[in-house]
């Protein structure tokens, strides 16, 4: 889960890494508010989880409250890659003296993680990496030891950064284990013209699987923008929402995606992902169902399950009992192989409902449901 | 021979009192698994009755290994308390811990495998079905019913489509198949099993089976042109997947222009590899490969 730049920059003050003074709203009227508090001239910037949004004019500086009133109404609400501007943050402006690079991410070759730091900083550093690879310092971290003062200031020498940015790459390594951080970057890390060290724009990424350890972050990050993601999560479904037009339900990550791109390869787009995982109940189908059906893009629903654990006799049942709760209302293409195939393929076919039909190999079924999306 | 796990191994489940414990431990029996024990310290003493089979629990991973000469163990404990099994595990020396829990966070994955390589233990997992030479030991959940002993070998980051797999080619037969895991972090990775199914006399061709997320399927595709001289054909998932959703698995997201499926397919196609593009097909790549390799060594 991505955080929005206010949250990270929290994180990062509660972790005591400076940071300049800044205040978030979703209102222009509190923005002109915000910077008379912060002093009149305050840089606004548009809170979205996606890079270059300078560029795209997300973030402006406003010489006076009113000026950052009527900025903060421009940028709020504005599209950036395909993301709608909800809040802006007001930042008091800082005057830079020099900017750097520090980030901690996972190296999932090596199973550490990775300080990533340079004195060329406030640019994307992949840029700078490609350019001037020896002015970017890579460093391994070892879990059990983790960033002391002494591997700070090794990482800080690498990468050619000031001494002051020691404690910074410290406390940094904090934030990033409390928190059960995968990512956390500072991007640039700056030294102002009156010497001190802040951090000017932040990145966190958290590790969702820690969710259960990490009580205060509630349910506010799992906040999805596509309604029918929301339904679906509500209901603790593995869904993702994609632009297509066949609604696809599968057993197994690796599966799914499998569905997707053999349904793809068949000329349709698939509508979304749904892994409903080992368990293939009633319900879960029910549930599952309910979400796809709701997508006015669906034309062709397919079910592709192979019978490893779950049995394909009790994926049938739950198909039936699931078509008793939810109203079917466009073709159902599944698919049953595996374990007990055969019994599963006469359960749906006793029931024998109208709108269901079944292809018993996995590259036929698609073909089918991509037949009946596009034609219908 | 097969890999990393044989009908000798002597297998010890971790959380095998649970429920998903005891239903996977009763498949494993029946696969004809040697489960010698369970681990538990709160119910030490006691044992479980499978069928015909009675299993001790045993107080500690080191204690099993004492009494039983464990040298493997499956972990299904919940994700709160892996990190911990794990490193007990590795502390008492056992060669090979199978992480089958699913939803351990990040951390802790780079702490315990980081730890296991320092004790000399293989990791398999976490988030994975574990790994099977049918015929002889099955350490995890898949289904052992599915195919039989034979000469292909199989790593993958997925659970179903290793079924899947493994259903396809059910009449030809596998040495080892080994279900890696789909998170960021993994103990065992496609090349280690790359390495070690060059190496067995039993394999004869190796199906790798990879998704979106990270890189591990390029360095695969340069360890294979750099070491591997037996047949690989490969499978990736994941072509339709957008960039920065992530797919089910932990691992499978897509971020920036590195992890898609078609940078993976072109760096395995590169190295040699024929890659299918749905399982079927790649399954019909494996029989004209073993087909090939019958015609051009006469006799």
């Amino acid at each position: 889960m991505d955080l929005y730049e206010h949250q990270a920059r929290e994180l990062f003050e509660e972790h005591g890494i400076p940071v300049p003074r800044a205040e978030v709203t979703d209102s222009p009227k509190r923005a002109r508010e915000i910077a008379r508090g912060l002093g009149g001239r305050v840089v606004v910037k548009a809170q979205v989880k996606t890079g270059g949004r300078g560029k795209a004019g997300g973030v402006k500086l406003a010489a006076d409250p009113a000026a950052a009133e009527i900025t903060a109404r421009q940028i709020l609400g504005m599209d950036i890659k395909g993301h709608t501007v909800g809040k802006v943050m007001l930042a008091q402006p800082v005057d830079i003296e020099s900017e750097f690079y520090v980030s901690y991410v996972l190296d999932r070759a090596a199973g550490r993680f990775l300080a990533i730091a340079s004195a060329e900083g406030g640019m994307e550093i992949e840029e700078v990496a490609a350019a001037r690879p020896e002015a970017v310092a890579r460093v391994h971290i070892d879990p059990a030891v983790g960033v002391t003062s002494a591997k700070a200031a090794e990482i800080a020498a690498a990468a050619g950064l000031p001494p002051q940015t020691v404690d910074v790459l410290v406390r940094l390594w904090e934030v990033l284990v409390r928190e059960d951080a995968v990512l956390v970057e500072v991007n640039p890390l700056v030294r102002t013209e009156q010497g001190r060290i802040l951090a000017l724009d932040g990145k966190v990424t958290l590790d969702d699987n820690a969710r259960f350890r990490q009580a205060r972050w509630g349910t506010e990050g799992a906040a999805h923008d596509d309604p029918l993601e929301a339904a679906a999560a509500e209901k603790g479904l593995n869904y993702v929402k994609l632009d297509g037009e066949v609604g696809i339900i599968g057993n197994g990550a690796g599966l799914v995606m499998s569905t997707l791109d053999v349904v793809a390869g068949c000329g349709a787009r698939p509508a979304n992902f749904l892994d409903i995982g080992g368990g293939a109940s009633a319900q879960i189908m029910a549930d599952g169902l309910s979400v796809i059906l709701s997508d006015p893009a669906v034309k062709s629903v397919f079910v592709n399950v192979f019978g490893g654990i779950t049995a394909c006799d009790a994926v049938a049942d739950g198909i039936v009992r699931a078509l008793d709760t939810v109203r079917l209302t466009k073709p159902l293409v599944v698919r049953l192989d595996g374990n007990n195939a055969a019994r599963g393929r006469a359960i749906l076919d006793e029931h024998a409902h109208p709108l269901v039909q079944q292809v018993t190999t996995m590259d036929g079924a698609a073909r089918r449901a991509a037949q009946l999306a596009t034609t219908a | 021979m097969a890999i990393y796990l044989t009908k000798e191994s002597k297998v010890l489940v971790q959380g095998m009192t649970g429920g998903e414990g005891m239903k996977h431990t009763r498949r494993m029996l029946a696969a004809g698994t040697n489960v010698v024990g369970g681990v538990n310290p709160r119910k030490a003493g006691q044992t479980v009755d499978f069928d015909d089979r009675a299993v001790p629990v045993l107080g500690s991973v080191a204690e099993g290994i004492e009494t039983t000469g464990a040298d493997v163990t499956v972990v299904f404990v919940p994700p709160a308390f892996a990190r911990a099994a794990v490193m007990e595990a590795a502390d008492a020396g056992i060669g090979l811990a199978v992480v089958i829990t699913e939803g351990i966070p990040v951390h802790d994955s780079v702490a315990f495998t980081t730890y296991a390589q320092a004790k000399g233990t293989r990791i398999v997992g976490p988030n994975c079905p574990g790994l099977i030479t049918p015929g002889q030991s099955n350490a995890g959940i898949i289904p052992a019913d599915i195919t039989k002993p034979g000469r292909i070998g199989l790593v993958s980051k997925s659970g179903t489509l290793t079924y899947q797999l493994m259903y396809e080619l059910r009449d030809i037969g596998f040495s080892t198949c080994v279900g890696i895991g789909g998170d960021p972090v993994v103990g065992t990775s496609h090349i280690d099993c790359l390495a070690a199914f060059q190496d067995d006399p039993d394999t004869e061709l190796v199906v790798l089976i990879g998704e979106i997320g990270g890189d591990a399927e390029e360095r695969a595709a340069a360890y294979i042109s750099e070491h591997v001289t037996k047949p690989v054909v490969g499978y990736i998932a994941g072509f339709t997947a957008p960039e920065g959703k992530t797919m089910g698995h932990a691992g499978a997201i897509v971020s920036g222009s590195s992890g898609t499926a078609r940078a993976k397919k072109e760096a395995l196609e590169a190295a040699g590899v024929r890659v299918g593009s749905t399982p079927t097909e790649t399954a019909k790549l494996v029989l004209d490969r073993l087909e090939e390799q019958r015609t051009a060594t006469p006799g």
